[in-house]
């Protein structure tokens, strides 16, 4: 047979190509489990919009702070990293009123207020710009409930929504986080994340399948209020109607759900 | 032909690299995967209860599918329970559901794993079951 | 072509085999990232990019700049590119690649890149990104080897070359648009949220691309028979004198938006950078060392008279570059996350295997334009004689 090197790879490549579509097309023919053999956890909490309510005249001591950021990050056994404050992790910390806040800032502010210790944690807002960069929606809004959630086997570490979150909510692994997690208190009915993944707080979903509240509210003894803003007869609503609240930075239109009050 | 000393050479070195995993394994014995299931969780069920979730054929065929769509029906679409091809109920969990039953990790999931050399990273977040003294 | 290649002199295999070292050592840092994780470079829960992303943001910036010499050629038929188009298609391919590296260097999980096509998601501009990078890096490729097989052949280029070159002009400015919106559509990051910022970053491309190209082209006439043309070097002056100073022109335009309107978001990462923030000002010293190098290419490069003695060009070209190569491949990345969301300041600055990896792929981008520059110009030196019939190689 009389053929030159272009004929060659020429048919080579197309042989190639038809043989991988071939297979692949093959594959995706195979018995899959059938989607009828799935459903919802009959005893799930829902919602519409989850929301949160942070009600600051219910904080009394240093412990009623810490026990609700204890409570959220052992249940997910996020890691307390020790040897370098640049790689840290958290889901719900403290943060004082002209930081959290940031473009209120002003010297005559009651001092009280300068160093009262807001909780901060991911606003799971309605217009997330976070879900927006993802280029691999490994962070995605629920359609379900509005939670603002993480993949964390799909997400890529490229950390755009690191750098779309306005408020600061996302951490990132910058190394192997399960040296850093006590094991003796380690969680386990809920998995640890790896290196080279973003992660951030996602409202307890594994919670509220199962029928709980929140790690954090449950822990906070009605200080942290959880419920759902679409509900009108909702506990928060009958907060927001009734008393004055705030958010962080409302005016990015990212319409957070974590509301502030006095 | 032209270069034929090259070219000639280059083969040989190139079978030679192709068909490394096989002389090197040459000799080895190798021991058939025997994934024990005889740990105290499934031993506490009675007899007739001592079933997984699918057949075994069908788990030995498809788990790595099963756990990957188990996957993205929770965490992307919120829905927990698998009612299985016998229409019982089940959670969707690999460390609260399979490891519950199947809690000897080394005895069980790396028997096959490792004779396949296969590494799946499921375990650097999930949680392996703590492995017993027996 | 390719064989053209691996026939060079001792200087050239002197060159080849320090890249390759270089990329050694660099590859065995990465070894070192990929196992301990992206800890060990310098980069925070505050700082989240830094020398990766800022290098690939500065390198789009240099494959863009291709336009430049392709389009005055292709579209309007100015003859005295005629050479030297295929260097600048060159020169971006090897941008491309290093752009392409950079991602994946800085990637937490860069077994995972294919996600990205796996689940597109056309609401992230990184998706398009990706998309725009592949398509430019193909067009190039087709594109210049198409070209330049076509003139060692002594025959006109195939027809369907044509179409592809045009779609190549309009999207060289794109990739750098699509870069540009990576970062001009985040709320919260005053410093970036410009609606200029895409404006900004063609105009310092096309100072900073061609500057390079200068500098490229005099390296080949000085070691190699080919010569890329006195004029189509003093034109690439002009293009870089007039975008240079468009470019400072738009920083000023920032500086006064921020500083006339006293809002803090605005200032605040300015002031971190030239001045210092709360006593943090490591940074001060290098952004006011672009500054300096920018005025002094400026001031060489307004006179024609400078401009015409190639050694002053390329004086000043150098300048631009290493003053545009501080501000968008390091100040501009880092400036934006300092203050950080809660106004604190958290500092970057890269660690040595985070240097070592940057280098490695700026080796690899070097030694991929070594290679495609050595196969242009043997080709040009074979075949001597340009399709205008002028002579394209220096004769003794």
């Amino acid at each position: 047979m009389n053929i030159n090197r272009r004929e060659f790879l020429k048919i080579a490549g197309v042989s190639t190509m038809l043989g991988l579509g071939g297979v692949s097309a093959v594959n995706s023919l195979r018995n899959r489990v059938e989607a009828s053999q799935i459903s919802p956890n009959p005893e799930a909490l829902t919602a519409k919009r989850w929301a949160m309510v942070v009600d600051m005249s219910k904080f009394k001591t240093e412990e009623d702070y810490q026990r609700c950021i204890d409570a959220c990050h052992r249940v997910h056994n996020v890691p307390h990293i020790t040897d370098n404050p640049k790689h840290e992790i958290k889901w719900l910390w403290k943060e004082t009123y002209e930081h959290a806040f940031i473009g209120n800032e002003d010297e005559y502010l009651s001092e009280e207020i300068k160093e009262l210790p807001f909780l901060i944690l991911c606003n799971h807002c309605d217009n997330p710009p976070c879900v927006r960069v993802c280029p691999t929606k490994a962070t995605f809004k629920r359609e379900s409930d509005g939670i603002v959630m993480m993949d964390m086997h799909r997400c890529i570490g490229c950390r755009f929504c690191m750098a779309a979150c306005p408020y600061g909510a996302r951490s990132f692994n910058y190394k192997d986080p399960r040296p850093f997690i006590n094991e003796a208190k380690e969680n386990l009915e809920f998995p640890t994340r790896t290196k080279g993944v973003v992660e951030k707080c996602t409202l307890c979903y594994e919670r509220l399948a199962k029928g709980l509240k929140p790690a954090c509210v449950e822990a906070s003894k009605g200080s942290l209020i959880f419920g759902d803003l679409e509900d009108p007869n909702s506990e928060v609503r009958k907060i927001l109607s009734s008393r004055y609240s705030f958010r962080r930075r409302p005016e990015l239109g990212t319409r957070p759900s974590v509301y502030y009050i006095f | 032909m032209y270069n034929g000393g090259k070219i000639i050479i280059g083969l040989i070195i190139f079978v030679g690299l192709v068909t490394y995993p096989l002389w090197n394994n040459m000799g080895k014995a190798t021991v058939k995967p025997d994934p024990k299931i005889d740990t105290p969780e499934i031993l506490k069920l009675p007899e007739i209860d001592r079933k997984c979730i699918e057949s075994k054929a069908y788990m030995k065929k498809e788990h790595m599918k099963l756990l990957n769509e188990w996957r993205d029906w929770v965490v992307r679409d919120g829905n927990g329970v698998y009612v299985s091809a016998e229409g019982k109920r089940y959670t969707m969990s690999l460390q609260n559901t399979c490891m519950k039953c199947h809690s000897n990790k080394k005895k069980f999931c790396d028997e096959c794993h490792n004779y396949a050399a296969v590494t799946p990273y499921c375990w650097d977040c999930h949680i392996a079951p703590k492995e017993k003294e027996t | 072509m390719l064989e053209k290649a691996i026939k060079g002199g001792s200087r050239y295999w002197v060159w080849v085999f320090f890249l390759l070292s270089v990329i050694g050592i660099g590859f065995l840092a990465y070894l070192y990232q990929f196992k301990y994780g992206l800890g060990v470079t310098g980069m925070s829960r505050d700082v989240s990019w830094g020398l990766y992303i800022g290098q690939f943001t500065f390198l789009v910036g240099v494959a863009a700049s291709g336009v430049m010499v392709v389009l005055p050629y292709y579209l309007h038929n100015y003859k005295k590119f005629g050479r030297i188009t295929v260097l600048g298609e060159f020169l971006a391919i090897a941008a491309v690649v290093m752009c392409m590296l950079f991602i994946f260097v800085d990637m937490g999980q860069p077994l995972r890149v294919l996600n990205v096509i796996l689940h597109p998601s056309p609401n992230s501009v990184m998706f398009f990104d990706m998309l725009v990078l592949s398509g430019y890096l193909m067009l190039n490729l087709l594109i210049g080897w198409t070209v330049l097989g076509a003139e060692r052949k002594d025959a006109p280029p195939p027809k369907w070359v044509k179409p592809l070159i045009y779609l190549s002009i309009a999207w060289a400015p794109s990739i750098h648009t699509v870069t540009a919106f990576l970062y001009a559509g985040l709320p919260g990051r005053h410093f970036w949220l410009s609606a200029i910022m895409a404006a900004r970053f063609l105009a310092s491309a096309f100072a900073g691309g061609p500057a390079l190209l200068i500098i490229l082209a005099l390296i080949v006439r000085k070691y190699t028979k080919f010569d890329p043309g006195k004029e189509a070097i003093q034109s690439l002056g002009k293009i870089v004198t007039y975008c240079m100073y468009i470019n400072v022109f738009f920083l000023g335009l920032e500086f006064f938006t921020a500083f006339y309107s006293q809002i803090p978001g605005h200032m605040n990462s300015f002031v971190y950078l030239y001045t210092g923030l709360e006593g943090h000002s490591k940074l001060v010293p290098i952004m006011w060392l672009s500054s300096i190098l920018a005025v002094v290419a400026l001031v060489l490069l307004i006179f024609p008279k400078i401009r015409k003695n190639e050694g002053l060009l390329a004086l000043a070209s150098i300048s631009v570059f290493i003053s545009l190569w501080i501000d968008k491949g390091f100040g501009l990345v880092v400036g934006g996350f300092v203050p950080n969301p809660f106004e604190r300041v958290t500092e970057y600055w890269p660690t040595l295997p985070e240097t070592l990896i940057t280098l490695a792929v700026w080796a690899i981008g070097f030694l991929v334009l070594t290679v495609l520059y050595k196969i242009a110009v043997t080709v040009k030196e074979e075949v001597v004689f340009d399709k205008y019939g002028e002579s394209q190689v220096r004769t003794e």
